[in-house]
């Protein structure tokens, strides 16, 4: 590992300081680690300032005024999925973070590091390969390799590194707002609009600067009568990302579907908000020709490869899948 | 690497009872060559680097650590967090993980490096009473933590009720992810959730054992369970 200096930042205004200061990406912020102490075991990562912003208060779980949910960017993956008020308000929040990784790891990651997660596509982590992400204009040995686990929406001729975060995929249904302190200023960007595709610039994932870090992840009140499921298809029963999943939102009102909210994961480059599905479903009856009909919407625009395309029948079936289970499960009232 | 509580001698073979023992003197580790053990002798040889031709009475003295860093090198920092209820302040360099801190530093190598990338679950040890896995952090980022190892569980005459359910239902074949693999099942009991046996199974997914002695593991966190 290449050395580095530690800095512990003791507030988000200071930082954000310490990053607006230094040169381009020669700085990370270290929260849980389990993404960045990784790579840069790897060398992926070579930062020269790495800043300890694991005392910053940002460790709250506080309700809103309009009854909404505010998440500091410090909660812990394992706090937050066993938070009272995500249990009963925001189950498909706390179903998407108990699925991913370890107990151990889910201890240490935190909300706005797993926002932030790296793919796992194996060219990306090994530093001898050809990998537009990591090394931009070296190419992208995944196209030709092993690329099973990797997406089918969303690529591009640069990139198909997939998002591997369940939390992600909960919070695109939720409609999450990421909130964010920078140099200049604080913002908030909906979690539709935090990630970019990856088209001819694989190495940029979100809109947030370089100086910029997140601080909470705001949730709207939930919907009255609205049903979820989180459900996630994987190569083993436990501890393995997703090869497909899909965090549904449905409510049904006088026998049609009133509202909506549908994401997918495993398969995009980015957490997948699905509106071609959403459009499909909404105002018309649950049933399981019209989840199908919703679900053949969702992969229109998928661009499989020689091992992955098994992804787009798998995709469908998941989110069938968790349509029906959503449909017959007890709604959750606001 | 300097420490406020008074190290092992880094060069000598800590007593086999008692591998954990910081406060070791002279007179224990002249003690300790009459019980030299597998354990101890290979600790002896890792610690010290030299093995080959030093007479044991001589390494002692002439394996020390490598020279002093300067406190101002940007690639060091200092860190205070407590191991086992010691209080440790320590310089490290800054790339020093918590595991590498336990083991080469502390000489507390019960806690094991298996994949070191957090996928295996060896280095399972407890940061303020929850289970993290050692290899994924810089024991910098350990300012003020309380910091459990197997070490610090019980003793070989004073067994944690889980290390005693490991024995009595053979929960391990080679022994490697053992101590990963009680520190997490200690935790896991305490964790929220239920602790039905599908969620124990669920619950101990991070810790691999590659001599599959899952299903002995498990009955073991049940005893355990049941009697609490």
């Amino acid at each position: 590992m290449h050395t580095f200096q530690m800095l512990r930042a003791q507030s988000p205004d200071e930082a954000v300081r310490l990053a607006a200061a230094a040169p381009d990406s020669s700085l990370r912020f270290l929260a849980g680690g389990t993404t960045l102490v990784d790579l840069m075991k790897l060398d992926v990562e070579q930062p020269q300032q790495v800043v300890d912003i694991n005392r910053l208060p940002l460790n709250q779980i506080e309700q809103s005024a309009d009854g909404g949910l505010k998440i500091g960017a410090l909660v812990r993956n394992s706090d937050l999925a066993h938070h009272p008020l995500v249990l009963q308000r925001y189950p498909l929040l706390s179903q998407a973070l108990l699925s991913g990784a370890s107990a151990q790891l889910r201890n240490m990651a935190s909300t706005g590091g797993n926002l932030l997660q790296r793919t796992r596509c194996v060219y990306f982590r090994d530093t001898a390969a050809a990998c537009n992400k990591r090394r931009p204009g070296s190419g992208c040995a995944a196209m030709e390799g092993f690329h099973r686990n990797l997406a089918i929406l969303g690529t591009s001729e640069q990139c198909i590194a997939s998002n591997p975060s369940d939390m992600n995929v909960a919070l695109t249904a939720l409609e999450a707002g990421i909130h964010i302190q920078g140099a200049n200023g604080a913002r908030v960007i909906p979690i539709s609009d935090f990630y970019v595709l990856p088209g001819t610039s694989p190495q940029r994932e979100t809109v947030l600067a370089p100086d910029e870090l997140v601080t909470h992840v705001a949730l709207a009140a939930p919907v009255a009568n609205a049903a979820s499921t989180y459900l996630k298809l994987r190569d083993r029963a436990s501890y393995e990302f997703a090869l497909a999943s899909a965090a549904v939102l449905v409510g049904v009102d006088s026998g049609r579907i009133s509202h909506v909210r549908i994401a997918l994961g495993g398969v995009g480059t980015k957490p997948w908000r699905s509106p071609e599905a959403e459009a499909a479903l909404q105002g018309v009856a649950p049933t399981v020709d019209n989840f199908a009909r919703a679900a053949a919407a969702s992969v229109r625009n998928a661009r499989p490869l020689r091992d992955n395309a098994f992804k787009v029948d798998l995709i469908q079936r998941c989110l069938v899948q968790a349509l029906k289970l959503a449909v017959s499960s007890p709604a959750r009232s606001a | 690497m300097k420490e406020n509580q008074q190290e092992g001698l880094p060069g000598a073979p800590a007593p086999a009872s008692a591998a954990v023992d910081n406060t070791s003197s002279a007179a224990d580790a002249n003690s300790a060559m009459a019980q030299l053990t597998r354990r101890s002798f290979l600790m002896w040889v890792g610690s010290s680097g030299a093995a080959t031709a030093l007479p044991l009475s001589a390494a002692a003295p002439v394996a020390v650590s490598a020279a002093p860093v300067a406190i101002n090198d940007p690639g060091m920092a200092t860190v205070r967090l407590s191991v086992n209820d010691v209080v440790r302040e320590a310089q490290v360099d800054v790339r020093t993980t918590l595991l590498d801190y336990l083991r080469e530093n502390l000489q507390l190598t019960g806690t094991k490096k298996g994949c070191d990338h957090g996928q295996c679950g060896a280095c399972t040890v407890h940061v303020n009473g929850r289970r993290v896995n050692a290899c994924l952090s810089f024991v910098a980022m350990h300012e003020g933590d309380a910091v459990t190892t197997i070490e610090g569980l019980g003793t070989p005459e004073h067994l944690h009720p889980m290390q005693a359910a490991f024995v009595a239902h053979d929960g391990l074949q080679c022994g490697y992810c053992t101590a990963g693999q009680i520190m997490s099942a200690t935790a896991l009991l305490k964790e929220p959730g239920n602790h039905g046996d599908a969620d124990i199974k669920e619950a101990m997914s991070g810790n691999i054992c590659r001599c599959g002695a899952y299903s002995n593991i498990v009955a073991a966190i049940r005893q355990v369970r049941d009697a609490s």
